[in-house]
Formats: structure tokens, sequence, C-alpha cells
């Protein structure tokens, strides 16, 4: 059996959530084992779970839980279930309690999975290491199997032809030893480990008020704004904007960087977009190698142009 | 307060990444070795401030070969008072976290920090799974750390925002951007660094959970398609066709 964490949120499925289930059901499909879906933040059965896959869902509980209650949870039905392997997404979620169900499950761990591929009637497991410059293929010869799944990574699929059948089986929520006090969400977008168009933007912009232009591009894509390291250390844009290395890793489906070099410990964050456009007036930008389109140019003069160019065609169509 | 900071090793971010003839090894001749910048950063300065504010003590450990010893040294010349080295090249990150954990359990640390993950395998897996083998609460990804006598209050990471948490000592902590700012060590540090102590201690046995089957590096990626900044409906007909962003 296979334990899925759905994370429920305002009545619906996060999109993190339903990628985790999407990896599941590959994996369910090679090992031919069932997919038990936990829903968390919610006791509404959600019907269509059956078509991203789950064959049983349960709902432990309509309240909010802290990360140690949810690892509790997710500990006493793997135990109940004889779980083999737990899939989670490694969302904000899944970073505090992947390992440490792992570290209580004695199991194989690997986080970051951003493919599986059958090997005989065993899975391997694909993730991105050394920053986004390689990737590992691994299998796990224990027992059980612990996989987080990196965001934005796993085609979310809703062909499958299951029902899933509610579970009333009753778990204890245990006392918590962390305590929220605060959800404190600072921006209304999609967030950016969850975007699928990423509008980013560097010292190429010279003050932070022509930021105007960028997040016009950014509107007209329904895209999230991002910004390099330097802007973020100057406060010219906040904090939870910076993509690179230390800041955010991302892996949009489009990634257009503005006036933003591409030094290594920026690409290192971002290298993984599917495509990634540039506009620089450097041509000697390193950012250049590593994109699919350039254009090379004055970008006060571009972006305006694109806007505008933007605006027309969406009034034509 | 007693503090523990997991310290790794790692490429220097500009390292070239190369692999053996099997594909299951990291080539590591050449490559420059770094204290995991997240470790460095944030985890050890943070533990050092803590202890500058209520007093106590920061040890740091590590899991490696004497190769180690420099980047131990570097620790010890920021600023943490001792160190500990597992004589031992793990397996997995469970092995890590194994060997931390034995240590951990019978020396009475309060506080366990680290980075949010390493340059290298960039799992962020070891701060949970001593959390687990540990049984104390596990905070990922902290960005805000105030804490008053035995309670903490911690922002860390959540989607478009930040989550605020008050938990009590002992518990682990990862430490990401904004928790602390980098310290250089400076010549008083590396001087004492030399004379503070560095124990060595055998590891307990271990087994691999998980077994490489393969590294790849990317296919190289088709070069850069140019397209004139005279002419921008090349880039809305790119938006529109290719990549069916309108």
């Amino acid at each position: 059996m296979i334990i899925t964490v759905v994370e429920i949120q305002d009545n619906k499925i996060k999109k993190t959530s339903l990628e985790a289930l999407s990896l599941a059901s590959k994996i369910s499909e090679i090992k031919g084992i069932k997919i038990c879906a936990v829903c968390i933040g919610s006791d509404q059965l959600p019907v269509e779970l059956g078509s991203y896959g789950a064959d049983e869902v349960i709902l432990p509980s309509a309240e909010a839980l802290e990360n140690d209650q949810i690892t509790s949870l997710i500990l006493q039905i793997s135990k109940d279930k004889s779980a083999s392997h737990i899939v989670l997404s490694l969302n904000s979620t899944g970073k505090n309690i992947a390992s440490v169900l792992a570290a209580k499950l004695n199991a194989g761990l690997i986080s970051g999975v951003i493919a599986v591929q059958a090997k005989g009637s065993d899975v391997t497991y694909t993730k991105n290491v050394f920053s986004g410059k390689a990737t590992a293929t691994y299998s796990i010869p224990n027992a059980v199997s612990v996989i987080a799944v990196s965001p934005n990574s796993i085609p979310v699929l809703s062909d499958k032809q299951k029902i899933a059948t509610k579970l009333d089986t009753r778990f204890s929520i245990v006392p918590s030893k962390l305590k929220t006090l605060e959800k404190r969400i600072i921006t209304g977008k999609t967030p950016l480990a969850e975007a699928s168009i990423v509008v980013s933007a560097g010292r190429g912009l010279k003050d932070p008020s022509n930021w105007n232009i960028i997040e016009d591009l950014a509107d007209l894509l329904g895209a999230t704004t991002a910004c390099s390291r330097p802007v973020s250390d100057i406060g010219w844009r906040p904090h939870h904007e910076h993509v690179g290395q230390t800041g955010l890793a991302i892996r949009p489906n489009v990634y257009i960087a503005i006036g933003i070099s591409g030094a290594i410990q920026h690409l290192a964050g971002v290298n993984n977009s599917r495509k990634i456009i540039v506009i620089n007036k450097d041509p000697e930008a390193p950012f250049f190698k590593a994109a699919d389109y350039g254009i090379c140019g004055d970008l006060f003069e571009i972006v305006p142009k694109l806007n505008e160019a933007i605006k027309k065609y969406k009034s034509n169509t | 307060m007693k503090i523990l900071v997991c310290i790794s090793k790692t490429p220097d971010t500009t390292s070239k990444i190369a692999f053996d003839s099997s594909n299951k090894k990291f080539v590591e001749d050449g490559v420059q070795f770094i204290m995991n910048p997240y470790d460095e950063w944030y985890a050890l300065v943070r533990g050092l401030e803590l202890k500058e504010q209520l007093g106590g003590q920061v040890d740091v450990i590590h899991v490696g070969d004497q190769n180690s010893e420099s980047i131990i040294r570097k620790a010890l010349a920021i600023g943490a008072d001792a160190a500990i080295r597992i004589d031992h090249t793990p397996v997995d990150s469970f092995d890590t976290a194994s060997q931390i954990a034995e240590i951990a359990k019978s020396r009475g640390y309060d506080l366990i920090f680290l980075g949010k993950e390493t340059l290298d395998h960039n799992g962020s897996e070891v701060g949970g799974l001593v959390a687990g083998l540990l049984d104390w609460p596990y905070i990922a990804y902290a960005s805000k750390l105030t804490q008053q006598n035995d309670t903490a209050i911690i922002e860390s990471e959540l989607e478009g925002g930040v989550r605020v948490i008050e938990c009590k000592v002992p518990f682990v902590m990862s430490c990401a951007k904004g928790i602390a700012e980098q310290r250089i060590p400076n010549m008083m540090g590396i001087m004492n660094s030399k004379k503070k102590p560095l124990e060595v201690i055998s590891p307990i046995a271990s087994e691999a959970k998980i077994e490489i089957e393969k590294f790849e590096l990317p296919s190289g990626k088709a070069s850069v398609k140019m397209l004139s900044p005279d002419n921008i409906d090349e880039l809305v007909d790119v938006f529109k066709n290719e990549l069916k962003i309108l």
C-alpha cells in the first residue's frame, strides 16, 4: 500500500499534493499496489481523488493540524496499512515531515524526486543534485520508502477510472509540541514555488520604482514576480522574491529573466526551469548561455514594447 | 543553552561536476571542498549569537574522514567552542543522521541547528531524520528565531509567506536565509581554533537504505535562439506558439 498526503486548502486540493498523487500513481502501476490518500485540512471527501489515482481515502480531521500531528497521523496510518511507500510533496509541509517520518519508519528516504522509472518490478527515483548541475537516480532496497516530490516537476494526470472509497477508521490526534501562532501570507499571487510562469528582474532595472514594467508584464502573463539576490539584499524587492542558490530554488515552465546577468549562484536556483527567456543589454551576459530565447537590448525599451504588443494581441483575440 | 551545529562538507559552487566511468561516484579530484554555506552562514552563526545572548556552549559535529579537518577548524575559528568528528564516510543521509543522533542523545543538548540543505545532495533530509530519531520537534527552513529562556518563536517557510511557530527546547531547526549573517573568522579566531578540542569518535554500525543507480549530467542545452530587439512580435510569437502562454 502507498500512503499519499493530500493537503486541502480553501476546499481545494493543493496542486503540489496532486503532483505527489500523480507520482504515487506511477509507483502503484509499477508495483501493482493500491493508494490510500490521507486528506489533511478537510473532512469532506474530494470525489475527484479517484481520477488522480486514489483507491482509498482517509479524512482524519477537519481541524488545522500542526506538522508533528500530521506526522503522527501518517505514522499510525502507515502502520495500520503496513505501507511500503509514503509519497508526499516537498512543499513547506513535506519539508517539515518527510524526513521525520523516514526516521520513525526506519525508511529509505529520497527527497526532491522529479521522476520515477520501472526497473523490472522495482522503482527507481531521480532527483536533482549538485544544485541542479546533475541528476541522481536511486533505488531503495529498504522495505519502506519515503518519497518527497519536488514541486512543479510531475505532470498532474486525472485520467484514472477509479472510485475512491472513504474509510471510516479513526486515528488519534496527538497533542502537538508546536503551536502555530500565525500564518502570514505575503503575496496574493501564486506562490513562487508553485508558479508556472515567473518574471524575474535584477540590477539592470536601476531603481525600485522601475518595477512597474515588470509587474505589468507579470500581470499580462498571469505570472509571479521574482528577483535576483542583489536587489533583494539592497531592499529594492522583498526577500521572499529572491530566487537563486541562497533564496528559493524554482522550476517553472517559463522563466523570464530581465536585467539579470546570470551569475552561477542565480542559475543554481533557476536552471531547472523548462524554458528560459533572457532580456539583457550585455551580449556577454552568462545568462544567454543558459537561455532558450534571448533578446540583447535595452530593457527599458523592450519590456514596455512587449507589454503593449501583448495587450494588442489580447484585445484582438 | 547547549547547542549542537551539524556541519557538512560540499564542493564549492563553482566546482566542475564529473562522475567516474560507472557513473556511480562523484570525482573529487581537483574539487575545492568548503563547509556547506547554509551550515556555516546560518546555523553556526545563529548558534553563536544565541550563546552570546543566553550563555552556554556551541559544539559542531561532522560525519566524515580526516580530510574534513580544515572545515572543522574553520567552524572553530568562527567561534564554536568544541568539535566532534565521527570518523566515517556516510553511505546516505539516514546514516549521517544516525551518527549525529547517537552522539546527541547522551550529551544534553538543548538545540540542534543545521543548514536548510547541502549544496551537493539538496535533500534537506538530515535535520528531520535527526529530530525523528531523537523524538524532538523539527522546524524546517527557519528564517527568524527569537529565544526567551526555553521558549522559541520561529518564522519558517510557508508557500507565499511565513509561518510563525512557538516551540520549547529541545528541538531541531534547519536554517535558511534571514536567520543570521555570515561571519568571517578573524586572526584571533584562527589562532584559537588550533587549541580548541576536536574529538574523533568511531561510528556506529550502519546500513545503506538507498542505493545509487547512476549520476547523469544534463544533455547539452540547444544553443540560445536570439530574437531581434526591434521586432518584439517575434517574442510575442514565441509566447503564443512555442511556449503557449498567451
